[in-house]
């Protein structure tokens, strides 16, 4: 009986292995190295060779030198998360509820951006968002942008461009969890003397917020990484922290100062969403 | 079988409310020709007539599809009438949202608030209605079903019929002038089942409001409500109180629903005002007129197996009455406090006898031949163009 049980647990332990070695060659190793990097004296380079110095100043620098872009990354990416969630909810609600036998089209729809290339949906925003495209045109009919006025190479076309690229992360989970909400629970509510408005947030909104938990991290944490929208679709005006990192690690090769501020904002993001989680209450849906 | 529960009501006028209309004085809940059809063409409830007095506990009793639901979904606002009216205290509630009516569900699937505690599921319908004192009423409700202890605790955490009774106290709690139950016990076990009749007719009692109670168990049915009413495909079979019901059914489905009914088919040879005489396989046996339900000549003649006595060939039996000789005893199954017997007539029939084991008859072995008879006081007499195995088969869904 207990050789089974030992038997069983080190069958368990040998299926763990090839992904837990995976995770120590590709993550664990270069996390190291990261973190290691981030402490090098700055003023190594490619030809003389870094030394190590625990130069915890860099990230003090980096701090000092990049707030800008810092705080850009963060504002963006909480800005499309938030579109992201007012408009994934209404969508994720339609087809969770209303859609009955389109769901599944519906669904597929929503992850249909996925069979393009990233890089390309972000390119063709760019057409869709040019100087005399038809969304600028209308807007400047509408008096809504004035007559130069423009949206490529603004805050507002590296936002939108977020939204779009990173709703689909938002849609899936509140689908999923909406989806399971059983029907009749709303149902008991309106039996309950509450009219759909409060049934909606007494029962459906607290239910649903697994999915608005796990959705907002899957939106917000790549938005605030991601540098292609601000690339493409912004100014130098709108660099974000992933512009400076990726700039700094390929053309100014200062290693130390890239791999802090990579450091630093896998920390903030941590901090951040180990706040928002605690915040939210819902560790136990998690 | 549905024409047979049409005329019902004309026939009995107390219980035939399109006579009054729209009386606003009737202070119960009346649904009057009320139908369901769904868009598949399919009628769920047929032109319903029912009237729920106040304070009573009513059961609507059927097989599953009947209706029996429908109709409860509908009284609870959750599905709109395709015709017909519902009123409650002589105000038409037929289409008001179901925020607005003061009647309150107990859900098959209790659908309980997951995220909320005891507590606050219990207070859900006090808070949307902005009631006062909630701490003292809701402590109250949980008192009365001995849930206090668990008030923080989420519904996971709790037992099945843990959970019915928070089901119960949440509906409760809201003085609703109609309690609908919707087979509130079905996913219990039997022990807990059999407790939480007791508790919910106990607490009926105790508050005096009117229960309607939708089951498919006759026997739930029989032991808590005052009144049943027995529906079928869309239908009210036959309303009445529990032993009424049982001891006079009108129709096949009625018989066999409720309880067993052995159904001997027969030629009606003669009535008059208190009793019919029927022809069955060449044996006369007689039926009073109130229990003969049937106005052409054949007829299906009814008997409780309980009611049936047997005993040895050309032996005097104590019942005068009925009697038809010739019965071979083709199986018998001893149950402890009683035995039940197949006894093969010569007519081919198998007839089920119910006899108590009192030790003052001895125990019939297979393949003896035997005398039945019973009290004509207890045989009905039903319409031969029903189906005899009508709702016979409720133990097998």
């Amino acid at each position: 009986m207990s050789e089974t049980v030992r038997r069983k647990g080190r069958i368990g332990y040998l299926l763990l292995l090839p992904a837990a070695a995976w995770l120590l060659l590709f993550f664990v190793v270069p996390f190291y190295s990261l973190v290691a990097t981030s402490l090098f004296d700055p003023a190594g380079s490619d030809f003389r060779g870094y030394e190590m110095d625990y130069a915890f100043g860099n990230y003090v620098d980096v701090v000092r030198d990049y707030a800008g872009p810092l705080g850009r990354s963060l504002l963006y990416g909480a800005l499309a998360t938030m579109f992201c969630l007012v408009l994934g909810y209404v969508l994720a609600y339609a087809i969770a509820f209303k859609a009955g036998r389109w769901k599944n089209l519906l669904l597929v729809l929503v992850i249909a951006p996925f069979f393009t290339s990233f890089l390309v949906r972000t390119l063709s925003w760019k057409l869709i968002l040019a100087d005399d495209g038809f969304v600028v045109n209308t807007l400047q009919a509408l008096q809504v942008l004035g007559d130069d006025g423009r949206l490529l190479a603004t805050p507002v076309a590296v936002v939108a461009g977020l939204t779009y690229n990173f709703l689909p992360f938002m849609v899936l989970p509140l689908y999923a969890s909406l989806d399971k909400i059983d029907h009749r629970l709303i149902e008991a509510s309106g039996d309950l003397y509450a009219n759909p408005f409060v049934g909606f947030f007494k029962v459906t909104w607290p239910l649903s917020l697994p999915g608005v938990v796990s959705g907002t991290l899957l939106t917000f944490i790549p938005a605030v990484g991601d540098y292609i929208n601000a690339q493409f679709l912004g100014s130098t005006n709108e660099r974000v922290i992933g512009n400076v990192i990726q700039s700094q690690f390929t053309d100014a090769n200062n290693y130390p100062v890239a791999s802090a501020l990579s450091v630093l904002l896998m920390v903030l993001i941590l901090a951040m969403v180990l706040v928002y989680v605690r915040r939210a209450g819902t560790e136990e849906l998690l | 079988m549905s024409q047979l529960a049409e005329d019902a009501p004309s026939s009995e006028p107390a219980e035939a409310p399109t006579a009054a209309a729209s009386d606003p004085s009737y202070d119960g809940l009346r649904l009057q020709r009320l139908t369901k059809s769904f868009g598949s063409g399919f009628t769920a409830v047929d032109a319903l007539d029912l009237d729920v007095p106040r304070g009573s506990f009513f059961a609507l009793l059927g097989p599953s599809g009947c209706g029996k639901t429908t109709t409860l979904r509908m009284v609870a606002g959750l599905e709109t009438p395709t015709s017909g009216s519902i009123t409650l205290s002589g105000q038409d509630i037929t289409f008001a949202k179901p925020y607005r009516r003061p009647v309150n569900t107990v859900f098959q699937s209790y659908a309980l608030f997951p995220h909320l505690d005891i507590y606050e599921n219990v207070a859900f319908g006090l808070r949307r209605r902005r009631a006062k004192e909630v701490k003292a009423k809701v402590e109250a409700m949980l008192d009365l079903v001995e849930l206090t202890s668990q008030a923080r605790k989420k519904p996971a955490q709790l037992s099945g019929g843990q959970q019915q009774r928070v089901a119960l106290a949440r509906a409760l709690i809201n003085e609703p002038e109609v309690l609908l139950l919707d087979e509130p016990l079905g996913a219990l076990d039997l022990k807990l089942r059999r407790a939480m009749q007791i508790e919910i007719k106990r607490i009926q009692t105790e508050v005096r409001q009117t229960f309607i109670h939708v089951t498919h168990d006759q026997e739930e049915a029989m032991t808590m409500a005052d009144t049943v009413a027995v529906m079928n495909a869309g239908v009210i079979e036959q309303m009445g109180a529990p032993a009424e019901l049982y001891e006079n059914p009108r129709s096949t489905f009625v018989a066999n629903f409720l309880g067993q009914s052995n159904l001997i088919s027969g030629t009606v040879v003669s009535r008059s005002s208190d009793v019919t005489t029927v022809d069955m396989h060449g044996i006369q046996v007689s039926v009073p007129s109130g229990r003969t339900h049937v106005d052409g000549d054949r007829g299906w003649v009814g008997i409780r197996p309980e009611k049936v006595l047997i005993g040895e060939e050309g032996a005097e039996l104590d019942a005068p009455g009925n009697t038809i000789p010739g019965g071979v005893i083709s199986d018998v199954s001893f149950v402890g406090v009683s035995t039940q017997y197949l006894v093969r007539m010569p007519w081919g029939q198998e007839l089920q006898v119910f006899s108590q084991n009192t030790g003052r008859t001895r125990m019939f072995r297979t393949g003896e031949r035997v005398e039945l008879s019973w009290r004509p006081e207890y045989a009905f007499l039903l319409d031969q163009a029903q189906d005899a195995s009508a709702g016979a088969q409720r133990d097998g869904q």
